[in-house]
């Protein structure tokens, strides 16, 4: 954030352009609405938390059914990402996240929005290059780095 | 002196010695427009937003036959009629349009400018009757929400917030027949007080680049654009803001319509009669469009629907309407580029 206010004239009378750009920069940041951290991250918390609350409750009552407590949170996980997968199909996920933000993106039900969102979209285009090419198109990221970082883990837990 | 350079007015503008006339406006717009406040004024409308075909980009090319099979029917003309069709839309080699109009069979010039394309086609097409290269042109363009959000955002169904300064990208086609012939906007009655319209001449923008990388803030990349031309039109006609009843802008929203009129006000131009497509064609409160509309079909939809019927009624005068334009592809974006921006203006006037 800038601490000094930038008025258009400083931008109409700088003559260098890298600066101006910047100049211009700053007063786009300060004339922007935004929308209020405070409501987002409250937004985020209740939606967040409500997605991991229900986890919660599904390995609970799996667990009750008397399945081991590793195979419960497995089952969990199948069962979030089913209602993930449901809720996108239906336009809802979209909705739930422009409030949850990323209360509704970081858990692993937004991973599965963000792969049936594209295979939705993606399969009028083909089954290979379509849906086959383009389903990881915004997971792929989260599926490359998330590898590479476990085998540099991998890495330093074998060397210490 | 040669013509031409009579018609040349200073670096940017131009007046044309005859000016063509609008013959006819049609439009097609989506549901979320149809809601909006100027949704009783389309000419064809549907609340499914594939219009019974099974592609977003299909789509789009039906609201571009639809606009332009409307202005047809209202110019009374068919489509062997028209001399020269310039049309265009926002997505990857031009294929709402490509798609949209093939049917129609008339000598076709496609055009991009993002946004900005209905300013372009506009001029081009008024360039090519005025210059005698035909009696009539059509110029087009549209835009689908859905196929703009699939090119350059997001599949529709993945969830994520929209920034405050996002527009929300219109979903809609207009079509306007120029014709050399004296006429009145889609056959129109002057019992019922409607005049000729003419396009009297244009402003052609350069691109602006104020060095702006958030594609989620468009109205700030193309505000500098939009400033740019109407500086050069006042000063390449001598005119005062006030000699338009409106300045009209395409698409520039809340957030791009307030640095606009700064950047102007501080150029000393003072700009009391700027109106935007984009602030127009939604209810930003009700509707959750955060800064506004746009989009090709947002300027093309205030035009045809609005902007023209209340000139040709009487209603203004004289306007300036300057569609927006803001350059970026996906490429340009991931490589990091800056978002340069286009403007184009036409001026309208009633006889």
């Amino acid at each position: 954030m800038n601490d000094k206010n930038i008025s258009m004239r400083d931008i109409l009378n700088e003559k260098d352009k890298t600066k101006r750009n910047e100049k211009y920069e700053a007063y786009v940041d300060q004339v922007t609405p935004k929308h209020s951290l405070l409501v987002n991250m409250i937004w985020a918390f209740v939606i967040g938390g409500s997605i991991c609350l229900m986890g919660q409750i599904f390995t609970n009552t799996i667990e009750s059914m008397g399945v081991s407590e590793d195979n419960a949170s497995t089952y969990s996980m199948i069962l979030l990402i089913l209602l993930s997968c449901l809720l996108t199909a239906t336009g809802l996920y979209a909705k739930l996240a422009k409030f949850g933000g990323a209360g509704a993106v970081v858990p692993i039900t937004g991973f599965a929005n963000s792969v049936a969102a594209c295979a939705i979209e993606y399969k009028k285009e083909g089954n290979v290059f379509g849906i086959g090419c383009r389903i990881f198109y915004i997971a792929g990221p989260v599926i490359l780095y998330g590898i590479f970082t476990s085998w540099v883990l991998g890495l330093i837990y074998y060397l210490v | 002196m040669s013509g031409v350079l009579n018609k040349r007015q200073g670096r940017q503008s131009v007046l044309f010695d005859e000016p063509p006339y609008v013959k006819a406006a049609g439009n097609a717009a989506g549901k979320k427009e149809m809601e909006g406040p100027l949704g009783e004024l389309f000419d064809y409308c549907d609340e499914d937003p594939y219009f019974g075909q099974n592609t977003w980009e299909k789509a789009e090319s039906f609201l571009q036959e639809k606009a332009l099979e409307t202005a047809l029917l209202k110019a009374r003309l068919r489509s062997e009629d028209i001399g020269y069709l310039v049309a265009g839309d926002l997505l990857g080699q031009l294929i709402a349009t490509s798609f949209g109009v093939e049917k129609f069979e008339i000598p076709f010039f496609g055009v991009y400018g993002a946004c900005s394309t209905m300013g372009e086609s506009m001029s081009l097409a008024a360039m090519m009757i005025e210059g005698g290269y035909a009696d009539t042109a059509a110029a087009l363009s549209s835009s689908h929400f859905a196929s703009a959000e699939k090119q350059f955002r997001y599949p529709l169904d993945y969830g994520c917030q929209r920034p405050a300064s996002a527009t929300w990208t219109v979903t809609g086609s207009g079509c306007v027949i120029l014709s050399k012939e004296e006429c009145l906007l889609n056959n129109m009655s002057r019992a019922l007080g409607a005049n000729p319209v003419k396009v009297m001449g244009m402003t052609t923008g350069k691109i602006v680049d104020y060095g702006i990388k958030d594609s989620m803030n468009m109205g700030a990349c193309m505000a500098a654009a939009a400033a740019n031309v109407i500086e050069a039109n006042l000063k390449d006609l001598n005119r005062e803001p006030d000699h338009y009843d409106r300045i009209v802008t395409g698409d520039l929203g809340y957030v791009g319509a307030d640095i606009l009129k700064d950047m102007l006000n501080e150029k000393g131009i003072n700009l009391n009669n700027h109106m935007d497509c984009g602030i127009e064609i939604y209810d930003n409160v009700r509707q959750d469009t955060h800064s506004g509309g746009s989009g090709c079909g947002c300027s093309a939809l205030v035009l045809t629907a609005y902007l023209l019927p209340k000139l040709a009624l009487g209603e203004f005068k004289r306007i300036l309407f300057i569609p927006t334009g803001a350059l970026l592809s996906p490429v340009s974006f991931n490589e990091g580029n800056t978002v340069p921006a286009i403007a184009h203006g036409i001026m309208i006037e009633r006889c």
